[in-house]
């Protein structure tokens, strides 16, 4: 390793893909494994220049079904391991992204969003796949996502989705998109004291006593690696606490509501929201990555007509903050969702608010940012 | 009555019985397989297994060494993490044709071309066993399967030809009656750096030997017995496989390549250490 090429600490003009690949390896990522794709390339070319000066493995491999592939294997060979893509590749990677759920293979993937569907808007930005990221495998689990609205957010969740995806043993999904990813702003890298980052939930006893998934008391189990002696047996298939496949009712019963509940019941432990203003806002406008920035400008106009609008922005938007979306749906006129989508997380706030609010969603079918008068008017609407 | 069989200590005796059916040839390549494992001198401690789907990808299970039963087809970029990311351990990917060379075929080639460090068995039984019996890229011309009840018409890929093509620094053919040859072939891969590949012509009395009016196990044992021909360093081209004809078997391709791995971080050492 080359000395001090570890964490760049210092202020950066730095766009938001390379401030992502920095941030995987100021949180301790040594493997990467990726395919080419527009807007997430810049994060691979940063990372393949990267990580020889870090003793890190870069990996570009045959598709997206392989990078997935090999970040799992990576991971199970005791480093922290990433890749990154945008749609049509997210879209390949969803059935490993299952592996991972179920074999509760810690890794990290970036979905630089585009407009979709299918090719759709290489180039330009969306915010088409966040059902994706909570539904796109099949079967039931549950998974992490943050999303980013800046290069700083792009350093800084990255390492938060590491640090997420080793204390839970999850998949971690960081859902930007083209703008965040290729907008350079300032980034600050703090000295690598201040940066925390959590170290994998590791089992050291004796391996005859070693059961690969039997939980801890938060429902997450200990892990070793291929190579420790330990001959683990890590399946796809539904397993018992031994990880040997059990094909039955039983079995699914005691494994799957686990995988799901060490997400739901940690919940209010992962889950992380910025609020401006709420406490005595008639309207809120609950937002995530690029959009909730362009709706600062639109609470601004809101403001200025003496409308008191509180901000939601999702930090993280899976698992998503329910029980504080329905507390505040009883204080509010009502809630106002921006996405680039015809409409996705406004269906989450609409079965959080459980109907004792209005949500209207300000949708944009993606290709540009929203015009915050569209936001604003939505806002207006809302106190008709 | 309760003596242990001297190679138990390499399988999940946990997990016995397996999942197999009786003739199947899976059963005698685990064998030659465990038998390579100790003839091989490794430390088992870093011996991986990996497996994809169907039959053969119950492998990684039945083995008592770290092993992965992974998804369809992606044994081996799996694999490719596992051996990256730790070069210390010898990864060995052991599955089927349907899921190595079908769904999978595209990460075969290019871990060969990268020649990453790596032992590939695959075990061709002409047609997807587990889902019961249907068509795939290895089964011979007119063969009958499920989905091709008329039989085939779609050219089968030579195996051993396609993995010497794609880069593979050791390449082997035998069936699962050359328990011998199988078992040293398995030995001279595991002890090879860079990216080996073994493929081992396995009956499947349910599905392709009863569709095929072939007889049971014993009467496709009977078969290679009287039709393989070895042939040590035969032109891989040279060794297609049809419907009832002679088989080529041997051991095709034995040649010297840096692993990827070894290529890389020296490659990069020299280039990296100079702008230190």
């Amino acid at each position: 390793m080359i000395k001090d090429r570890e964490i760049l600490t210092g202020e950066h003009f730095m766009n938001g893909d390379f401030a992502c690949a920095e941030g995987a390896i100021a949180a301790g990522c040594r493997f990467f494994a990726g395919y080419p794709i527009t807007p997430a390339s810049e994060i691979a070319e940063r990372i393949s220049e990267r990580f020889p000066e870090v003793d890190g493995i870069y990996i570009q491999m045959e598709d997206e079904l392989g990078s997935m592939a090999a970040i799992l294997g990576a991971s199970w060979a005791g480093v922290k391991s990433m890749t990154c893509t945008s749609g049509p590749g997210f879209s390949l990677m969803q059935e490993n992204i299952g592996l991972g759920a179920m074999t509760e293979t810690p890794c990290v993937v970036v979905n630089m969003q585009r407009g979709g569907p299918s090719t759709g808007l290489p180039t330009v930005l969306g915010q088409q796949d966040m059902m994706q990221a909570r539904w796109g495998s099949h079967g039931d689990y549950e998974i992490i996502a943050l999303s980013p609205s800046s290069p700083q957010e792009l350093f800084d969740f990255t390492i938060k989705a590491f640090n997420l995806s080793e204390m839970y043993r999850v998949p971690a999904l960081v859902m930007g998109d083209e703008v965040v990813g290729h907008m350079s702003e300032k980034v600050v890298i703090p000295p690598k004291e201040e940066i925390e980052v959590y170290p994998r939930r590791k089992y050291t006893g004796p391996a005859e006593e070693y059961l690969p998934y039997k939980p801890d008391e938060d429902l997450v189990p200990q892990m070793v690696a291929a190579g420790e002696g330990y001959r683990i047996h890590v399946t796809g298939l539904t397993h018992d606490e031994k990880g040997y496949p059990v094909v039955d009712a039983e079995a699914q019963k005691k494994l799957v509501p686990r995988l799901v509940n060490k997400i739901r019941k940690n919940a209010e432990k992962i889950i992380e929201i910025e609020e401006t203003n709420t406490e005595d806002a008639e309207v809120i406008v609950l937002s995530y990555g690029i959009s909730a920035r362009t709706s600062f400008r639109a609470i601004e106009l809101a403001e200025k007509e003496g409308i008191k609008v509180g901000m939601v922005k999702l930090i993280t938007v899976w698992p998503f903050p329910e029980k504080r979306v329905y507390q505040l749906a009883s204080k509010v006129a009502g809630f106002v969702v921006p996405e680039i989508n015809c409409g996705q997380i406004v269906y989450e706030v609409e079965r959080c608010v459980k109907g004792k609010t209005k949500v209207t969603l300000v949708s944009h079918p993606g290709g540009h940012i929203h015009d915050p008068r569209d936001i604003f008017q939505a806002i207006r609407n809302i106190l008709k | 009555m309760n003596e242990k069989h001297p190679m138990d200590y390499l399988l999940r005796e946990d997990r016995i019985p397996h999942i197999w059916c009786p003739g199947c040839g899976l059963g005698s390549s685990v064998s030659c397989f465990i038998m390579a494992l100790e003839d091989s001198g490794l430390d088992l401690n870093k011996v991986v297994v990996v497996s994809g789907i169907g039959c053969t990808g119950r492998v990684a299970g039945y083995i008592n060494l770290d092993s992965f039963h992974t998804t369809h087809g992606r044994a081996i970029p799996f694999a490719t993490g596992l051996a990256l990311a730790n070069p210390e351990l010898k990864v060995v990917v052991y599955s089927g044709d349907g899921d190595l060379i079908a769904i999978g075929g595209n990460h075969l080639i290019h871990a060969a071309r990268r020649n990453i460090n790596m032992t590939v068995i695959c075990v061709n039984n002409f047609l997807y066993g587990m889902t019961g019996g249907q068509v795939g890229p290895t089964t011979p011309l007119y063969a009958k399967a499920t989905t091709s009840p008329y039989g085939n018409f779609e050219r089968p890929f030579n195996l051993v030809y396609l993995a010497a093509a794609s880069g593979a620094v050791y390449v082997a053919r035998w069936t699962a009656l050359h328990l011998r040859r199988l078992t040293k072939s398995m030995t001279e891969a595991l002890q090879k750096k860079g990216f080996s590949f073994i493929e081992i012509i396995s009956p499947c009395p349910t599905s392709y030997a009863r569709r095929n009016r072939l007889g049971d196990g014993l009467d496709q044992m009977k078969f290679y017995h009287d039709n393989s021909i070895i042939r040590h360093g035969a032109d891989p081209k040279e060794a297609d496989i049809g419907f009832q004809t002679k088989i080529v078997v041997g051991k095709f391709i034995d040649v010297e390549r840096p692993d990827y791995h070894t290529f890389l971080t020296e490659g990069l050492a020299k280039v990296v250490g100079e702008r230190k």
